[in-house]
This record gives C-alpha cells, sequence and structure tokens, in this order.
C-alpha cells in the first residue's frame, strides 16, 4: 500500500474544480428524497453520508447510450445503375471520448464493473464502447463507515474499504479523508496540492474500518450457493415461493452495480435513426420473449431464479468462483416488496438439510 | 389496526378451504414488513398487523386468478378490491376478504428526513401517538402523524369497505377532511412553468423500472403493457424525461376513474418521485366531470366503462 495522505473535508469542492479542467466529473448528490450521481459543478453540494440510492454504474456503463446514428440518403441517378438513383445509409460511429471521475462512491459501488469486465473484456469478446469508457474512468471512492441493515459487502468477498474497482480509496476522519492511492492513475491525482502528506491519522482510519466490518458482523457464507442453485434449478414450487411477493419491477436491477444486460434497438424518425444501447432488465417478461412467441421464461418465478441463479451460480462457475453481486444491499433496500436475496440464497443453501 | 390474535383465528379457520391467504409479516430489519403468502397453519405464527403494513396486497389478486385466495385489507386496499370486482378483473367466488381498520401506515421517506438514514433501524413501535424509533441505543420519539402516509392524513375509509370477515370493530369515519390532499391545492397554486419544471425535473430521475406500475393494483395489462409494445412505438428505449414523462402520462390516464389512491406507485417509486400529484389531479377531474369515486361500491360501473348518451356534467351541445 502506498503512502496516505490526508484530503481535507473543506477542500473537496476545490479539488473536484480543478478536476472539472480535464474530466466529467460525478458525484453523489441530493434529489428530492433520494441520492443520485450527477455532474459536479463549482459550488455544487456533495451528499458524501447517505448511501446513494443509485449505483456509479452509469459512469461506465450508462442507462442509454448512442452506439451509432444513420440517415438514409438518395443518391443522383447514376449512368453505370441505368439512371436509377442508389439508396445509401451514413453511418457515424460515437464512441465515448469523455473522460470520467466519480467521486464520492462506495467501495462496493466502484467494484462493480469489474464483474462486467469479465464479460465485456475478454478474448474472445471485446466491447470497444464499455471498454472505452472504463479505461478513462477513476473512481475515488470512499470507504464505508455506516452499513446498513441491507449491506453484505463482507459475504460476496467484499469489505467496507475494499479497494477493487477504485483508484483511490478515502477512509474518513476527523475533519476529512485519509486517501490512499490504488492504481497510478490514482496516484497522478494525489499529487496534487489539496492531498498533504504531512497529516497522519491512519490509526484513526484503521478504527473507522474495524468498526464498520464489526457492524457488519458474522459474513454469510454462500460457498456452496452454487451448487445448491444449480440442484434446484427444475424445482418450480421453490421458485414459486420464493417469488410470490415479488412484483416482477426492474428496481432490483436497476440499481445494481453489476447488472449488465443490455437491449439494443434502432430509434428512427424518418430518414435518420440512431442505434441505442440501454440497460434491460431480466425481471421483465419482453426480457426473453421470442419472436415466435414464446418466452422461456413466462413467469416471475423462472425471472427470478434466473436473476439469483445468474449472480450466484451461473456466473461463479464461468468466472473463477466469484459472485456477480457486490452486497451494496440497493436490491433489496429498494425493493417495493422487501424482497431479499440474502434470504434466497439462503433457503437455497439450506434447502436439501430438510428435503431428503 | 389491532386483532391480531383474532385475525390468525379466522385464517386458522378458512385456511383449510383455501389455497393460501396474504398477509403481511417482518421484513429484513425493524423497519420493513414484507407480503406473507400464508399455506400452512405455521405460517400464521409469522403474520403481523400494524403501521409498518404498508403494502396493499389486492396487488397480487388478479395474478392469482385461478387460486382461492385471502386477502387481509386496510380500507384503502379494500377499495382496490372493489374496483377489480366493477372490473370484473378477479372472481368474488375465489377470494376471501379479511378486513381490518387502521389508523394509518408509516411512509419510509418521511420517517427518513426525519432519522437522517433508515439503514440502521433496529426497532420501531407505535405507542399511542409516538412512534418510538430504536437505532443502537439511541432512541428517537416522533409524532406518528408526522410520518404517516399521505393517504392516511385525509384518509375517510379506515375500515375495510368490503370483507367477508372484519377484525376487531370498526372505527367510526373521521370528520372534518377534504377529500383532496393539501400537496394538490399547494401545486395548484404555482405557475403553469413552475409546474412544468418541477415534473421535469422529477422525470430525469424516473429510472422506468415500472415499480409503480406493478405495485399497483389497478395496472392488469402486467406483461402486456402498451408502454412496452415495439408496434405501435409509443415510447422508445431511452431513458430520457420527455419518455418518461409520456410514460407516466399513460400511466395515469389508464388510471381515469379506476385509481383508488391507495398510493403504492409512490411508495414503490425507488426515486421518490411524488406521483401522488398525478393520481390525485386526475381524480379530481373524474369528481368534477362525473361525480364518481373509484372503489367504493362494487355494483357501481366506473364512468369509462359505461357510456351515456348525455353525460350530467358535460355540456356537449353547447360547445
Amino acid at each position: 500500500m502506498s503512502q496516505q495522505k490526508f484530503l481535507a473535508s473543506q477542500s473537496i469542492g476545490s479539488f473536484l474544480e480543478t478536476l472539472l479542467r480535464e474530466h466529467r466529473v460525478l458525484v453523489p448528490l441530493c434529489e428530492g428524497d433520494s441520492v443520485v450521481f450527477r455532474p459536479f459543478r463549482k459550488g455544487g453540494g456533495l451528499e458524501l453520508t447517505r448511501m446513494p440510492t443509485t449505483s456509479p454504474k452509469e459512469a461506465t456503463f450508462p442507462r442509454v447510450e448512442t452506439l451509432m446514428s444513420f440517415t438514409q440518403k438518395v443518391s443522383a441517378p447514376q449512368e453505370e445503375d441505368g439512371g436509377k438513383e442508389r439508396p445509401e445509409i451514413e453511418l457515424t460511429e460515437h464512441l465515448p471520448q469523455d473522460s470520467t471521475v466519480v467521486f464520492g462512491s462506495r467501495p462496493c459501488g466502484a467494484k462493480g464493473k469489474t464483474i462486467f469486465s469479465r464479460v465485456y473484456d475478454t478474448e474472445a469478446v471485446k466491447d470497444p464502447y464499455f471498454i472505452a469508457r472504463r479505461d478513462n474512468t477513476l473512481f475515488i471512492s470512499i470507504a464505508c463507515s455506516a452499513p446498513e441493515t441491507t449491506c453484505f459487502c463482507t459475504s460476496v468477498g467484499g469489505g467496507p474499504a475494499d479497494s477493487t474497482g477504485s483508484d483511490i480509496l478515502l477512509i474518513p476522519v476527523t475533519d476529512g479523508f485519509m486517501a490512499e492511492a490504488v492504481t497510478e492513475a490514482g496516484a497522478k491525482l494525489m499529487e496534487s496540492a489539496f492531498f498533504d502528506a504531512g497529516t497522519q491519522k491512519a490509526e484513526e482510519a484503521q478504527a473507522v474500518v474495524e468498526r464498520a466490518e464489526t457492524k457488519l458482523g458474522q459474513a454469510q457464507d454462500f460457498s456452496n450457493a452454487r451448487e445448491k442453485l444449480l440442484k434446484l434449478f427444475d424445482n418450480e414450487s421453490f421458485w414459486e415461493e420464493m417469488s410470490a411477493k415479488c412484483i416482477s419491477c426492474g428496481t432490483c436491477t436497476y440499481l445494481c452495480p453489476t447488472c449488465y444486460c443490455f437491449n439494443i434497438t434502432d430509434e428512427t424518425a424518418g430518414n435518420t435513426g440512431k442505434r441505442v444501447r440501454t440497460w434491460d432488465n431480466c425481471m421483465d417478461y419482453l426480457f426473453t420473449l421470442e419472436a415466435s412467441t414464446h418466452n422461456p421464461r413466462s413467469s416471475k418465478a423462472k425471472r427470478l431464479k434466473n436473476r439469483v441463479g445468474h449472480k450466484f451460480s451461473y456466473y461463479p462457475s464461468l468466472h473463477e468462483e466469484h459472485i456477480a453481486c457486490c452486497g451494496c444491499g440497493r436490491c433489496i433496500k429498494s425493493c417495493p416488496a422487501a424482497v431479499d436475496i440474502r434470504q434466497i440464497v439462503k433457503s437455497a443453501q439450506e434447502y436439501e438439510d430438510v428435503n431428503i | 389496526m389491532k386483532g391480531l390474535e383474532e385475525l390468525k383465528d379466522k385464517i386458522h379457520e378458512i385456511l383449510p378451504d383455501l389455497d393460501l391467504v396474504i398477509g403481511w409479516e417482518q421484513g429484513y430489519d425493524g423497519l420493513h414488513a414484507t407480503p406473507l403468502f400464508i399455506k400452512t397453519p405455521e405460517d400464521v405464527d409469522r403474520l403481523i398487523i400494524g403501521p409498518l403494513c404498508v403494502h396493499n396486497l389486492a396487488t397480487y389478486l388478479p395474478g392469482l386468478k385461478d387460486k382461492k385466495v385471502g386477502v387481509i385489507v386496510k380500507g384503502c386496499d379494500s377499495r382496490a378490491v372493489i374496483e377489480l370486482l366493477q372490473e370484473k378483473l378477479i372472481n368474488k367466488d375465489n377470494v376471501v376478504i379479511l378486513g381490518l381498520t387502521c389508523d394509518g401506515v408509516i411512509n419510509l421517506t418521511k420517517l427518513g428526513r426525519k432519522i437522517g438514514s433508515l439503514g440502521a433501524v433496529d426497532d420501531v413501535k407505535v405507542e399511542g401517538e409516538k412512534l418510538n424509533v430504536v437505532i443502537g441505543d439511541q432512541q428517537h420519539n416522533i409524532a406518528f402523524s408526522e410520518v404517516k402516509q399521505d393517504k392516511c392524513e385525509n384518509c375517510i375509509y379506515p375500515n375495510a369497505l368490503v370483507f367477508d370477515h372484519f377484525i376487531g370493530e370498526p372505527v367510526d369515519r373521521v370528520e372534518n377532511v377534504g377529500a383532496e390532499h393539501q400537496s394538490l391545492s399547494d401545486f395548484e397554486g404555482k405557475s403553469f412553468d413552475q409546474r412544468f419544471a418541477f415534473w421535469k425535473h422529477e422525470m430525469s430521475r424516473c429510472i422506468r423500472c415500472h415499480a409503480c406500475r406493478n405495485a399497483c393494483p389497478m395496472c392488469v395489462c402486467r406483461d402486456h403493457c402498451v408502454a412496452m409494445t415495439r408496434n405501435p412505438h409509443w415510447l422508445s428505449q431511452e431513458n430520457n424525461v420527455a419518455e418518461n414523462w409520456m410514460f407516466q402520462m399513460i400511466h395515469v390516464m389508464h388510471l381515469t376513474g379506476r385509481c383508488v389512491e391507495c398510493g403504492e406507485c409512490e411508495r414503490a417509486c425507488p426515486m421518490d418521485i411524488p406521483l401522488m400529484l398525478l393520481r390525485r389531479q386526475m381524480n379530481r377531474g373524474v369528481r368534477e366531470v362525473f361525480d364518481y369515486e373509484a372503489g367504493i361500491d362494487a355494483q357501481n360501473r366506473p364512468p369509462l366503462l359505461t357510456f351515456k348518451v348525455e353525460e350530467d356534467n358535460i355540456s356537449e351541445r353547447e360547445w
């Protein structure tokens, strides 16, 4: 670990203003009763105590992005075509150019992108849009000092001061934060004069992290969830029971820092249009509706099974046992019916114990 | 809400003839109740009633049409059951209604404004008019009236309006409350530009998760919502203010004369968008034009499900 530096609370605004010269800066802001990531503006406020309602996923994987735009034109009559007009399509690709800094995400939120990085940046498949954004986005995360009843990061391989996915990790201490560079790009940002190498509060920082870890309590052991969930794949009554109260909306999916499914549609108007990529939602009936009208996931039970199975079973079996969940608890906290994914996995893990 | 033991006894009595009874149980922390689907006598032990029991369980009924279902309802919830019966969206023969009397449920957003974060609450108790919130070794005493849901503030239907079994004693209808919530006249006091700016700002936050739609007991199209079709292409996949606003307009228009103001859309919204303002405005229009309130009388026909050559309050010929 590199040397810790101190960032005073009162310097944050000025520091972010210097970042604005080169980057788009996203920060958590209060909007209505929610906390959302929005572009930072000079003199603008910040909400760094409450856990943001939305995740910072949008920085690397926006909810809507234009992949390309197109215009259909008709050429002048061509002699070689016997005087006929020839339709022409003019295409413009929109590769992301921005450089972004996300300030004030929690470690769980910053970790999210590492989960879909394993899917969108592989030997076989490279998603140029995601990769361009990921490589041009820096995360300055704040270690979590106030875990909530819905938090379970330590059960899925994370922790209140997990630096995975962050470039700088800030740990809250009196009057500011102790900053640790996680990546070289983070260390470069920390060369700014706002980071003070003279003030040392390492012990206080350590105590903050330990308190948060204690508060999180015993981690849930999900290690056998992978096989247990697979065994329950055809158990319809189990999934009907688990999904009975689910209303099949997209709250869990759209607030999740790790969900990465998308839809691609052409949105046209006259002779022009654009191809947009938008977040998709596996809890929706249309997600797997086929052109033939057959739907392999026609009921909410099948859809919830897929969501839980994907995160805790299918993804881990493809990606070195990593669970596709960062434990932020947004899906639990914001669920209109208080569906608890921890409880569903636990029920699956315990299922055979009583039903042999 | 009173009569938990009486309610449990009644469920034990009727459960053998039913596939399930829908109620509430304690959720993952002291602050959240969660819907409970009772199938066995043992499940009955988990039942709770009280100010955390916010969910309108009537929402689940259209999805369980082929089952014999018991459902526990507050006054406001019972209006949704009535409206579903009026529209023949559920079959009364398959539903047993357990009616409660209610003195209000908690609005967690309002509570959050009072205590900051909701994330560490250990327990919540109602003691008379006070709400006692326990967070670690701290105790917050809050006036229950300040954190009740908006709909409870001017509730005139504290007792279930339709029921097969009523639990406890009905309370007197609350007097001196207007039919309209204060927020509507407050909002209408603003200029057109202010109102439009307000909605544009709110809609920028909408994530189109459709929680408002799926939590709504009257949104019965569910998997076949017009907002999701590609043809006709009412909405694009883009998540922006115009498309979000269009979706919310579709939603509110389809609730004309049907919305019972149970407030589930607003409660379900993860982004805390005050959707009930739109519903209240629409319901005022329905009251003025049709002298009608949804979900009060199962024998009544909703105004847009019928046709009169001459509407009483619409002077078509004089246009």
